[in-house]
């Protein structure tokens, strides 16, 4: 990704975060403004239109831990139709970095539906806005009522969260059939520390460190890429759905703003081992 | 750019997770009232409540015990003062020096009373993993704190971090009264303190045991359940919960909470080995337990939450 103002993940660790503890009511006037910033940078002119039922956008009214906040969404056209969906823009108005992520559909790829985790730092709209095959652009939004998600202290046992650095995990490959729909999650672990955790002993903000890009492929087919920002939760998760068209591994690369490559192989539907 | 990202930023309100439950409320400055379940132990029951101004933070069992030649302080409570509070019912049964102030772990309403008893100049005493939670919590809960209490209560109750911290186990001698600390692997969290008074054999397990307020993990559901087992073997004649009554009946004291806690393990792993989300969990899990917890609603999902990201790891 080449963009890099107000969208993303901030280079310099922003001080006034923390100093001044403004916070905003939920649905204040500004929001549209926000918005609106955003939808220029991201969009320019486009236009957007209201997705309707063709992009189910889920989430929780109230998140549990802000921190971790599940969230998913699914397009219900189908694939080769002129509302098949290409990618999807993830993001959130009233975070640090309103750019969650986009996922990126290729034609032969998974469904375009997907289910994550991200935080959220405070009551927010939350919207998903989808490209067609044909070009335009749809919308489906939310308001979460959550907050402290980016600044959160990270990890509740570090030890843990130390000692599986950069592992990845497979699950529901098992299930896995030719020919047959098959749900998958790949979990990533890494800290995705967003640059505006504060630690007390070094005086200091814990640098940003955090996945920028996620690819899945199967049998060298491409699923599913990720362009990511701070705003997905630490260990990063994603739940994908792909037909499988015969044994091969499934791959996942995943690298992160220090430079780290994580790889992942997986037999899936039959195959002998990645 | 620079006057987009600042406006973007000015927005960014840090909010910490209301881990702060509350208390009665005597006046400001009162002693607070103690129990004493055995000689020389003396508790402060918290209410199982949110904290908020009119309960200073007096949420969790706070108290101290009483050697020939010393005081220790177990907790000091969700404010300052809550700590002063505490630190009055002290003196209003001896005169004897506070040598040390324990802190069983991290959260706000076991640690924001510690700056009531700086003056005394005790060792404050915390697990080894105490300094690292406290120091990257701290931010968070002082923004947590300024909105229950205030600006000048929040800056009344300092975070206070320990000066003697226990690696594995430490006796503290109060003078023909040897307490035995023990710092646990992660559970309630990933700093979890006990205190064994062998005079009158009693645990005091701090967050390791609630009764009656549902239980909170903030560390990790499997090692919870693992130290529950080593608590167990301990030949104690009563428990101090970090939440609800005292209790003799020993190791019977655990068992709801032992039930809560495999309960979600349980049910979380049952979600995750079919494939489940995250949400379906929150939605699915546990709920044979609401009803019989206080504060429920408030935390059960969150329990979820924090279990299913564990677990999902096995
Ligand atoms: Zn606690």
């Amino acid at each position: 990704m080449n963009r890099r103002s107000i969208l993303m993940a901030p280079l310099i660790v922003p001080l006034v975060t923390l100093a001044a503890p403004a916070v905003r009511a939920a649905g204040e006037s500004g929001d549209g403004a926000r918005w609106a910033e955003i939808r220029r940078e991201l969009f320019g002119d486009r236009p957007i239109e209201p997705a309707g039922d063709r992009l189910v956008l889920e989430a929780p009214g109230r998140a549990e831990d802000a921190a971790v906040v599940p969230v998913s969404f699914t397009a219900t056209a189908p694939r080769r139709s002129p509302d098949g969906v290409r990618s999807v823009h993830l993001i959130i108005d009233n975070n640090p970095a309103p750019l969650a992520a986009v996922f990126r559909f290729p034609p032969d790829g998974a469904d375009p539906a997907v289910a994550t985790r991200i935080r959220i730092n405070e009551y927010t709209p939350l919207r998903a806005v989808a490209e067609t095959a044909d070009g335009r652009l749809i919308m489906a939004e939310r308001f979460v009522k959550a907050s402290g998600g980016c600044s959160a202290p990270a990890g509740k046992d570090q030890v843990a969260a130390l000692a599986r650095l950069g592992r990845m995990r497979l699950n529901g490959a098992d299930a896995a059939a030719p020919g047959r729909p098959a749900t998958l999650q790949v979990l990533i672990s890494h800290p995705n520390n967003s640059g505006l955790q504060f630690d007390q002993i070094s005086r200091t903000y814990v640098p940003p460190h955090y996945l920028t890009t996620i690819a899945i492929a199967h049998a060298g087919r491409p699923l599913l890429a990720v362009d990511a920002d701070i705003s997905l939760s630490e260990d990063p998760s994603i739940h994908f759905t792909f037909v499988p068209d015969g044994p091969g591994p499934l791959t996942v690369r995943a690298e992160d703003t220090k430079g780290g490559v994580f790889d992942g192989a997986w037999p899936v539907a039959g195959a002998p081992g990645g | 750019m620079a006057a987009g990202r600042r406006a973007v930023l000015r927005g960014a309100a840090v909010v910490a997770p209301a881990l702060l439950a509350s208390a009665a409320v005597p006046a400001a400055g009162d002693p607070l009232p103690m129990r004493q379940p055995a000689p020389g132990l003396h508790v402060h029951m918290g209410v199982h409540e949110e904290s908020t101004p009119a309960n200073a933070g007096l949420i969790a069992n706070i108290g101290f015990i009483v050697g020939r030649d010393a005081v220790a302080v177990i907790d000091t409570g969700g404010s300052a003062e809550a700590g002063r509070r505490l630190r009055a019912a002290v003196r209003a049964v001896t005169d004897r020096p506070i040598r040390y102030v324990i802190n069983t772990h991290v959260h706000p309403d076991h640690v924001f009373g510690n700056a009531a008893f700086v003056a005394d100049r005790p060792a404050f005493v915390g697990h080894r993993a105490l300094p690292a939670a406290l120091a990257q919590r701290a931010p968070h809960y002082r923004e947590a704190l300024r909105r229950t209490f205030g600006d000048a209560m929040a800056e009344a109750s300092a975070a206070v971090p320990p000066t003697l911290l226990v690696e594995d186990s430490l006796d503290l001698d109060l003078g023909d009264r040897r307490l035995t600390l023990r710092a646990h692997a992660t559970a309630h969290t990933d700093n979890d303190l006990t205190v064994f008074d062998h005079a009158g054999g009693t645990l005091w397990a701090s967050d390791l045991l609630f009764a009656q307020r549902i239980p909170a993990v903030d560390g990790s559901v499997t090692g919870w359940l693992a130290v529950l087992d080593e608590l167990a073997a301990l030949p104690a004649r009563r428990v101090v919960p970090g939440h609800g009554p005292v209790s003799e009946d020993w190791p019977g004291a655990l068992a709801d909470q032992r039930r809560y806690l495999t309960v979600l393990a349980d049910e979380v792993r049952a979600v995750i080995r079919a494939g489940g989300t995250l949400e379906r969990a929150v939605e699915t899990v546990g709920r044979g337990e609401a009803g019989r917890w206080v504060l429920f609603d408030d935390y059960h999902r969150r329990n979820v939450t924090a279990a299913f990201v564990e677990l999902e790891w096995e």
